[in-house]
């Protein structure tokens, strides 16, 4: 098992009445809840968190982009990679990922990822999201039914670019280049990549055509997952491919206390903030016209935008977020119970750790994060014996790599 | 009105509706489509030959290429007043569609003689912008689209009720559609460049606005009245975005005084 741990950076200061008050903690939230000064210590805090799981022996540390998002505070993740590469030695640098439909020209993604790659010693995992609605056409501006198309060519031009060995002309209709030259390259030839997936049949087979991670990173948890995973492995089998557990990733709000009492007692409030107040999204930019495909479309239900939904702001309680599976809470004993539901229900190898919730403040963060490495993450190493040696999914780092210490370590 | 499905340039698919008789007018409609028995094309076919070619996504409309540009709007215009053969048509272009019909006179200036353009898209003033139709739910298009809702809003979904999850989930896909091929143009500002070709238009052109147009404000008639050289504007009272069908009447005076 591969196990990332994955801090979304949430703007831990919303006021209680938010959701009465704004329509949207993305999009057009209005940045006067926003203050640079309380910005800097959470910054700080969150990347001293990020370290943090490294030395606790997590196999990765994950970020991602997100803009005008209250709960996303990275609308550049490569700075954030960029800050983690100098401070770490060992874990995966999981930047999951580069909206690459944004980047303009999207060689732009092949050079700050190959920096990224060079500078980490060859950790990188490179994400290439299509990017949320939210993300990609309301705040960037992009066309919903271009969208996908933008992306297949902006993956096409990133994966040549790694490739080619000369400069080369791209003439493509979103992007022209007359000399189109990657400097530097990775070290990784490529970097393994992930793709995070709605459920569309598109992007499993996207995922199968190339052997790209396919990752569903939802807040609903495993439970909620399984007909959608269920799906992915359905074609994986029809098209022929090997099975390995490590083709594909889920996200998971997680919580290890020493007990189930003290996981509410201590984490009530922080999972109530997060699912309570920073989910809060108006449903009109939930899905540009034009950017799910009809057949997925078909599939969701609008229920949310009716007009009753719009005004409804009931809370999810704990009990049922916990009984639900959108959050795995407890004592190591039952989270590793749960944990091996989810691992084997989904058929994941890849766990990306959602272990900052919300408003957590970091001694609360540190506790839970600790007891997870520490009294969790031994039990489940073993999920997988048979495909124990499967490593196209997982970092190549330099070999020499082991013996860099990283700058904190040298005193720099 | 007859509907009927027409090959163009073996590239799309095009469902055609085409009626009455007399002088040959085509329409170009808004991002909405045209209903189901539509009462404003109906009052129309009264007096003129209509044509209608719905834009892929609308209808039965597909495309093997799809449309990306303005100019491939435009040219999907010419192209279906090609395959119909329509003589020296009247172009009518409501919203989505006045934008479409600007671009055709501003484009092919030799070609469009008479131009209506109501409540069209196409322009922008940071003083007054266009409401971001993309991020509407559809409870709050009746509002948005009609001076007076509750008497004309029906038209938007005859068969159900938009705050009913099942008919909503229907409606979302059929909007979904229809709004992807209108975000090519429309999202997220509509606006291709078309200020910059007003000057090129030849034609005779009436503008008609609704006066409580919520989407794009009146003052955008007034502007497209002053760019457009051979232009008249009429502001209508009583109207909406939706002025064809809360005030077909006026589109017919319109019309009638294009020939005077």
């Amino acid at each position: 098992m591969k196990f990332t741990w994955f801090n979304l950076m949430p703007w831990p200061y919303l006021p209680d009445d938010f959701r009465h008050k704004y329509r949207s903690v993305w999009v057009d939230i209005p940045s006067t809840l926003y203050d640079p000064a309380k910005g800097h210590a959470l910054y700080n805090t969150y990347l001293d968190e990020l370290e943090y799981a490294e030395t606790l022996g997590y196999d990765g540390i994950g970020v991602n982009e997100h803009h005008a998002n209250a709960y996303g505070l990275m609308p550049s993740p490569n700075i954030m990679a960029a800050a983690l590469a100098r401070r770490t030695s060992k874990a995966a640098l999981v930047v999951l990922g580069n909206s690459i439909a944004l980047y303009n020209p999207p060689i732009r993604v092949a050079e700050e990822f190959a920096m990224l790659d060079v500078i980490s010693g060859g950790r990188l995992l490179a994400g290439f999201p299509v990017g949320t609605s939210m993300d990609t056409n309301y705040c960037y501006g992009d066309i919903p039914g271009l969208t996908r198309e933008r992306y297949k060519e902006a993956h096409d031009l990133i994966m040549k670019a790694w490739r080619e060995q000369e400069p080369f002309a791209w003439n493509g209709r979103y992007t022209k280049l007359r000399y189109a030259n990657c400097w530097p390259k990775p070290i990784q030839s490529p970097p393994p990549i992930f793709i995070p997936g709605g459920g569309s049949l598109e992007t499993y087979d996207f995922c199968l055509d190339y052997d790209y991670v396919y990752c569903y990173l939802s807040f609903s948890g495993y439970k909620r997952a399984k007909q959608l995973m269920d799906g992915y492995w359905q074609r994986v089998r029809e098209r022929g491919k090997d099975d390995s557990p490590y083709r594909a990733g889920f996200a998971q709000t997680i919580i290890v206390a020493e007990s189930d009492a003290e996981a509410e007692r201590d984490y009530r409030e922080h999972v109530d903030y997060f699912y309570n107040r920073c989910l809060h999204v108006y449903p009109g930019f939930a899905d540009a016209p034009g950017y799910r495909t009809i057949k997925t479309l078909k599939a969701n239900v609008t229920a949310q935008m009716t007009r009753r939904a719009v005004g409804d702001v009931t809370n999810m309680s704990w009990d049922q977020l916990v009984h639900d599976g959108y959050v795995i809470a407890g004592s190591p004993d039952t989270v590793v119970g749960q944990m091996r539901e989810l691992i084997h229900g989904l058929r994941v190898g890849n766990i990306f750790c959602l272990i900052h919730i919300g408003n957590m403040p970091k001694d609360k963060c540190m506790r839970s994060t600790k007891l997870f490495a520490e009294e969790v993450m031994p039990r489940l190493r073993d999920e997988w014996p048979d495909h124990k040696r499967d490593d196209r999914f997982w970092i190549h780092p330099l070999a020499s790599h082991a013996e860099r210490p990283a700058a904190a370590a040298v005193g720099v | 009105m007859q509907s009927h499905m027409v090959d163009i340039a073996g590239r799309h698919q095009v469902e055609v509706h085409q009626g009455g008789h007399g002088r040959d007018l085509l329409f170009m409609h808004g991002a909405g489509g045209v209903f189901p028995n539509d009462p404003f094309l109906a009052r129309l076919e009264r007096d003129f030959r209509v044509t209608v070619p719905l834009l892929p996504g609308f209808g039965a409309s597909d495309s093997a290429e799809p449309l990306r540009t303005m100019l491939d709007f435009t040219l999907f215009g010419f192209d279906c007043w090609e395959a119909l053969g329509l003589d020296d048509p009247i172009v009518v272009g409501h919203s989505m569609g006045g934008m479409i019909a600007a671009e055709m006179a501003a484009v092919s200036n030799m070609a469009v003689h008479r131009l209506v353009l109501i409540n069209a898209a196409g322009l922008w003033l940071d003083e007054q912008p266009v409401e971001d139709l993309f991020a509407k739910l559809p409870f709050e298009l009746p509002e948005l689209l009609f001076h007076d809702p509750g008497k004309h809003a029906g038209i938007l979904s005859p068969d159900g009720d938009l705050d009913d999850p099942e008919f909503l989930t229907e409606f979302m896909v059929m909007n979904s559609r229809r709004l992807s091929t209108a975000g090519k143009i429309l999202f997220p500002i509509p606006e291709r460049g078309l200020s910059e070709r007003l000057y090129r238009i030849r034609a005779r052109t009436q503008i008609l606005w609704g006066r409580n147009d919520r989407l794009i404000a009146p003052v955008y008639g007034e502007r497209f009245a002053a760019q457009i050289e051979n232009a008249e504007l009429t502001i209508v009272d009583q109207a909406g975005h939706m002025l064809p069908y809360e005030q077909p009447d006026a589109v017919l005076a319109a019309i009638a005084r294009l020939h005077n």
